[in-house]
């Protein structure tokens, strides 16, 4: 895509360099190496695959999605390969990617720590960039119960678990329902988290008033797109504010402009997750939200991201 | 910082993936208006609405509240016409539905079929993947060109559609696996003969993969172009999901009705 040379959009997560800050959030189209490949053709700076677990799992039956005005809701379920096809998955992925210079990383869960550190073993052999656990997805209550990221000491038991086995940068991705999402990080970090993630979707619920029934089959599920991108920038803030400056946050939630990367950056994150926006903007979108904000950086005189990651905590 | 009164772009969001229409958001319940027993496991549903944006090809997600939701292609869209086969146990609680019931609707999705240059296309249906053809007939024939049907099934029971193209003066050519009705082989024999003898400039076809396939390689045989709809289970129909992928593309969004040579 045209880039004025004097501007550098390039970002690092622990060493790992992305060409681009924008990152194909968990859950969006990372199903296969073939679209995963697609979202760095289609202008992503790193690509996350779909979370995977320790057994293959078939996920929620339909309705899974529904654009309900301001946002989505989502509840799809962690349809999974398992983690030993995972692994294969994300090998292939690895070889279609490496051509392109677009890091791969690699997003897990599972119902335990000793399960998480499992999982994580079998999918480092494919040799991810970066391992993500998600802990936090709000739509596998029924299974799982409680996710890890409801409380300091689940986050951190499952990053204690995940952490000796873990060879790659290990992030951690956090919900936003917590009363102190600051704190969690900064107890995940304390426990060997190399990165954060924020945030996970908003758990929510949309009920059909002509049968009575909530639309989605898990009944709740969680909301992204416009809605929730404040509920990320106050995430993102507080998390900057509790974890020492070198450690990098991936801010994700409500990102469809080129101003709405702008603004999580300078909330803090150094690179910028993506996923509704596809629906949104079409396949097109990382393009379209690259295209704005070199056009942002141009327009300020910013050529680097460093000059706006964080701005918004400069002193008065 | 320089230039601290440039504007941001400002970028409205239309939401790209977002059909045009009263159907594009959240699903919304529909009157059934009529049922149309084609067969031994298809009906046809007509409701009490228009989906007047809708394009041939095109697919809406039909909700049962309490059940599940499903994609199914348009039979037509004035009244809107949903011709559903009963093959799991979602479809087999819609076909229990009787009119002044109530179906949940959300779309049109999907690329469509689109007019070729020629004036003599072949709209090959196979079981009951007939179904979106007579509304693309309508279509082709508003662009004035001679479309002509091949429907390929098992065996005579399974044949449905014809009186939809003979309504519209469309010559059908039938064929079954058995010879039970019609020529007796496969719809793409007949499609390929055809194709030899000159006279098709165009392949339409809806059906299952294999038919697909054959039809793939009769176009480049034959350098016609050709439309495909690969059949597939969608998910969140909205290009997000990924359960609808096939051969790398998303045929909820790049589909289901995918070109050869693509453009």
């Amino acid at each position: 895509m045209p880039m004025p040379a004097e501007i550098d959009i390039s970002t690092d997560l622990c060493g790992v360099r992305l060409p681009t800050p924008l990152v194909l959030a968990s859950g969006i189209l990372g199903t296969s190496a073939t679209l995963l490949e697609k979202a760095a053709r289609l202008g992503a700076g790193a690509v996350t695959a779909k979370s995977a677990g320790p057994q293959p799992r078939k996920g929620h039956a339909n309705p899974i999605i529904a654009d309900w005005g301001a946002g989505l809701i989502n509840a799809v379920g962690l349809p999974n390969p398992g983690a030993h096809h995972e692994a294969q998955l994300l090998a292939e992925a690895r070889q279609r990617l490496r051509p392109l210079g677009v890091p791969l990383i690699a997003s897990i869960f599972a119902g335990t720590p000793d399960e998480f550190a499992e999982v994580a073993r079998l999918v480092l052999q494919a040799s991810p960039d970066i391992l993500e656990l998600n802990i936090s997805c709000p739509n596998v209550h029924d299974d799982y119960g409680e996710p890890f990221a409801a409380s300091c000491t689940g986050a951190v038991s499952v990053v204690e678990a995940v952490r000796p086995v873990c060879t790659v940068p290990l992030f951690v991705k956090l919900a936003p329902n917590v009363p102190n999402i600051g704190r969690i990080a900064a107890d995940v970090v304390a426990a060997g988290a190399d990165g954060i993630t924020a945030i996970n979707t908003m758990p929510g619920m949309v009920i059909d008033i002509e049968s009575g029934r909530p639309i989605l089959t898990n009944k709740s599920g969680g909301l992204s797109g416009p809605a929730i991108k404040p509920i990320a920038v106050r995430c993102i803030y507080e998390i900057r504010q509790a974890i020492p400056p070198h450690v990098p946050i991936i801010g994700t939630g409500g990102v469809t402009t080129g101003a709405d990367a702008v603004e999580l950056l300078m909330a803090g994150a150094v690179a910028v997750g993506v996923g509704s926006a596809v629906y949104y903007r079409g396949l097109d979108a990382f393009r379209a939200i690259t295209t704005e904000l070199i056009a942002f950086m141009q327009a300020h005189g910013h050529r680097r991201l460093s000059d706006i990651i964080s701005l918004a905590h400069r002193p008065a | 910082m320089t230039n601290m009164h440039t504007p941001i772009p400002n970028v409205s969001l239309p939401a790209a993936l977002r059909p045009k229409g009263a159907f594009g958001q959240l699903p919304r319940p529909v009157r059934i208006r009529e049922i149309h027993v084609e067969n031994y496991r298809i009906r046809t549903f007509i409701l009490d609405t228009e989906m007047p944006h809708a394009e041939p090809g095109q697919f809406v997600m039909a909700w049962l509240p309490g059940y599940e939701e499903a994609p199914f292609s348009l039979a037509f869209h004035r009244p809107l016409t949903l011709t559903i086969a009963a093959v799991g146990p979602f479809t087999n609680t819609l076909h229990q539905l009787n009119v002044d019931d109530m179906l949940w609707v959300r779309g049109p999705y999907g690329r469509s079929f689109t007019p070729e240059a020629g004036t003599r296309p072949l709209l090959v249906g196979g079981g009951y993947g007939v179904a979106p053809l007579a509304f693309l007939a309508e279509t082709l024939l508003a662009h004035e060109q001679q479309p002509q049907a091949f429907i390929g099934a098992r065996t005579a029971e399974d044949v449905i559609g014809v009186g939809r193209f003979e309504a519209l003066g469309v010559p059908v050519v039938i064929t079954t696996e058995d010879g039970t009705r019609g020529r007796r082989g496969l719809v793409t024999e007949a499609v390929a003969d055809i194709l030899a003898e000159g006279k098709g400039d165009a392949i339409y076809g809806v059906g299952p993969h294999g038919m697909l396939q054959a039809l793939a390689t009769l176009a480049r045989t034959w350098h016609v172009p050709a439309q495909l709809s690969w059949e597939a289970y969608m998910g969140c129909a909205i290009g997000l999901c990924g359960m609808c992928e096939h051969d790398g593309a998303l045929l909820c969004v790049e589909g289901p009705v995918r070109r050869i040579p693509s453009t």
